[in-house]
Formats: structure tokens, sequence, C-alpha cells
């Protein structure tokens, strides 16, 4: 991974030294679209009752970005700028239409848990957003590198998630009990509330680790400052 | 009685409502649910487009099930909601042109809102016949809207008062939709007894 070219930034000024290095880190990590980006929420909310389906959508959800942003990248000069987004919607919906046939046909069980939500990952806003934001103006490989890293970045937070979900409301992970039979599994969790206020927490969680690591960063910095100050003052 | 218009018309609009306990709409349920004035606007756009994308495709499906092209499904009724957003938003901009600018971005987006897509590929999965879509697609849509404004008006409420800065924006906005969709829970009751 480490001879792909330098990716410049298409994100705000702000994020431009994050994305600046590896795009699938970044989609992975610091530009993650659920936690960070807050995109793509119907499958991060109505899919993560469970581990397996969470991490089964956010495989799907993968697939389809690596496909479109490889296929957006590869037609982008072609494509005049005025039906660009009709032809990525095109390029997306044919992608989810392989999925769907795929899906079905690894693993039923899998196929009729997820539902309808596999033909809505048409809709789904982080692979419009990547294709427009990303592989309409990068070469191939790094979009679909950057289509890799979103899209196992949209899977672990899908499974942090369905962890939490499962855990709670259910008193399992993957489907093994957990807390033997005296636990009374707390069911809300399950139902849609629980998926709103399980996101609410995590979301919580990353920003209150977030400003204490920026604040952390600042203590340094204001404990770093007087020295080139004093070396400035002498020279 | 389970195929009843008023069944559906209630179960889609309260008892499975479409965004707080189908999840579906999320993007601009969370995005656009700040302000009332926005809210209510899109909230009325988007019944438009899923009405008639809804009608629109019922007359496709037929059409692709006589061609034996199940297959492209996916991909016409993307299509038929591309082409109705682009046909409201001409029709916005001819008869109000002060109400289209006040919706501006957010008419483009009504594409890629799942909602949108999901009335289609339930009334075809749910194989409802051309009255019913049309119920259901008012009634999910209508869901839609009265979620949309009610989140915004607890919001503008929210705004006035003093939350701890950590919580402020997403985190906030998904607490409160939690405890909306804990209301629209209550609903569940009805749907047993039809």
């Amino acid at each position: 991974m480490s001879e792909q070219p330098a990716v410049v930034s298409c994100h705000a000024p702000g994020t431009a030294l994050a994305a600046a290095d590896n795009p699938f880190l970044n989609g992975l990590w610091k530009q993650n679209p659920v936690f960070v980006q807050v995109l793509g929420m119907c499958p991060t909310l109505a899919i993560t009752n469970s581990v397996r389906n969470a991490f089964a959508m956010g495989l799907a959800t993968t697939f389809v970005l690596v496909c479109s942003n490889g296929l957006v990248s590869m037609v982008r000069k072609m494509v005049p700028k005025q039906v660009r987004i009709a032809t990525y919607i095109a390029i997306i919906a044919t992608s989810v239409t392989v999925v769907d046939y795929l899906v079905k046909a690894v693993s039923i069980g899998v196929y009729k848990a997820l539902g309808a939500y596999i033909p809505l990952i048409v809709a789904n806003c982080i692979i419009l957003e990547r294709a427009e934001a990303f592989a309409g103006k990068k070469a191939v490989i790094p979009s679909m590198l950057d289509g890799l890293g979103m899209g196992l970045g949209f899977a672990f937070a899908l499974t942090c998630l369905g962890t939490v979900r499962e855990v709670l409301g259910a008193g399992t992970f993957l489907g093994v009990p957990l807390f033997g039979h005296n636990f009374e599994p707390w069911v809300l969790f399950l139902l849609p509330p629980g998926g709103f206020i399980s996101l609410a927490i995590w979301l919580l969680t990353f920003t209150l680790w977030r400003q204490r690591r920026a604040s952390v960063a600042a203590s340094r910095a204001e404990a770093r400052r007087p020295a080139p100050a004093l070396a400035e003052v002498r020279s | 009685m389970n195929d009843s218009f008023t069944h559906i018309f209630l179960d889609a609009f309260l008892i499975n409502n479409f965004v707080l306990c189908v999840f579906l709409g999320m993007c601009s349920f969370l995005g656009l649910s700040a302000k009332f004035s926005t809210a209510w606007r899109m909230g009325v756009s988007v019944m438009f487009v899923i009405t008639v994308s809804g009608v629109l495709s019922y007359g496709i499906n037929l059409v692709l099930v006589a061609l034996h092209a199940e297959f492209l499904r996916i991909i016409t009724y993307i299509v038929i909601i591309a082409a109705t957003v682009q046909l409201t938003e001409m029709f916005i901009k001819k008869v109000s042109p002060a109400l289209f600018r006040e919706l501006g971005v957010y008419l483009p987006l009504i594409t890629t809102n799942c909602a949108v897509l999901a009335v289609p590929l339930f009334q075809t999965s749910r194989g409802y016949n051309l009255a019913q879509s049309f119920v259901f697609a008012v009634a999910a849509s209508g869901g839609y809207c009265a979620a949309l404004v009610l989140l915004s008006l607890v919001r503008e409420r929210v705004e006035l008062s003093d939350v701890p800065s950590l919580a402020k924006g997403t985190a906030l906005t998904l607490v409160l939709a939690s405890i909306l969709s804990m209301a629209f829970m209550g609903f569940a009751g009805m749907g047993s007894g039809g």
C-alpha cells in the first residue's frame, strides 16, 4: 500500500492534513462515515440489532463502495459535468443489483434478515458522497482504496453499534449467550428507540475522547511554546 | 383486514412509522429538522415526490414483470425517482419562485432519500394493487412529514435551553429522536388487533 500516490484532500481545509495521507486509513478512522461524518444513518440504525447482520450489511456496503468508486473513477473523464450525478446513480444501482443477487446466492438467511435494506444501499448517502467527493476526481486505484477504507470504516461502526445492542438487548454476542439464565434482556435496545440511543452514546463517547485529546494536545503545545519564543528573543 | 385501506394507512402512518420505527430517511430527518419552517416544506415536497413516484413505479413494475426483467427494478425505480424530483423542481420553480429559492439545496437531495426508494420497493414486495399503493405512499410520506415536523418543534424548544457542550449537535438530536420513537412504540398495539 506504500507505493500508491499521495492524495490531495478534497474535504474542508480543516481536515486537509487528515485526508492527505493514506485514503484507506482516512476512511477507516479519521473520516469514519458514521462516527465522524454522520452519513448513512438508515442502515446504521436499522440493521444493527445483531452483530452478524450489522457486519453483513457493512460488507455489502463495502463491496458496493469499491465497485462504484472504481467505475466512477474510470468514466470520470468521459462524463459531462451536467449528467454526472445521474451517471453515478446508475453505476451505484448496478453495483447494488449485483450485491442483491450475490447475497441471495451466498446466504439466504442473511438475505432475509437484511430484507429491503440491500436494495436501499442505493440511497445510502455515503456512496454518492464518495463518488462526488473522491472518485469523480481521482485515479482508479486510490478511489478503490478509498471505497475499501470507507466501507470497512462503515462496517466497523455498524459492528460497534451491533455489539452494544445485541449484548444489552439480547444478552448474546454472535448468538452466544453471555450472562447465563438470570440475565433479563434489556429489550428496548433491540427496538427502534434503542438504536437511536446507542448511536447517541457512541457519538458522545467519541466526542468526549476527541475533546480530551484536543485539550491534551493544546496543553502540550502550550508547554512547548516558550522555548522557540526564547530562541527568537536571543537572535 | 390486513389489506384494508384503513389498516394500510394506520400501519404506514403510525404503527410502522417510516422514520421512527423503520429508520428510513434518517439523513434528512436529522439534517433538516433544525427549523420548523424548513421541516414542513421539506416534508410536503417529499410527500409529493413519494406519491408521484410510488404510483409511477407501480405502472413500471407491471411492464418489468411482463418483460421478465425484474432484475432492472432497482435501476428503474431510482431513475423514476430522479425524474420525479426533477419534475417537482421545475414545477415549484414555475409556480412559486420564492419557495424554490428557500428549498434550493434540499430539493435535489430528495433523490438520495431512502424513504422515497423504500415506498416502491415495499409496495412491490407486499403485492399492493394501484389503489393500495397510492394509500400506502400517502400514508408513509405523511408519517415521514409528521415525524420531521414533530422533531423540528422539539428541537426549536431545546435550542433555547442550556445543554452540556459535549451533547450539542447530532447526539442530542438522536436522544430526542429516541424519545419520540418510544412515544411511537405505543402505537404498536394497534396493529395486533387487525
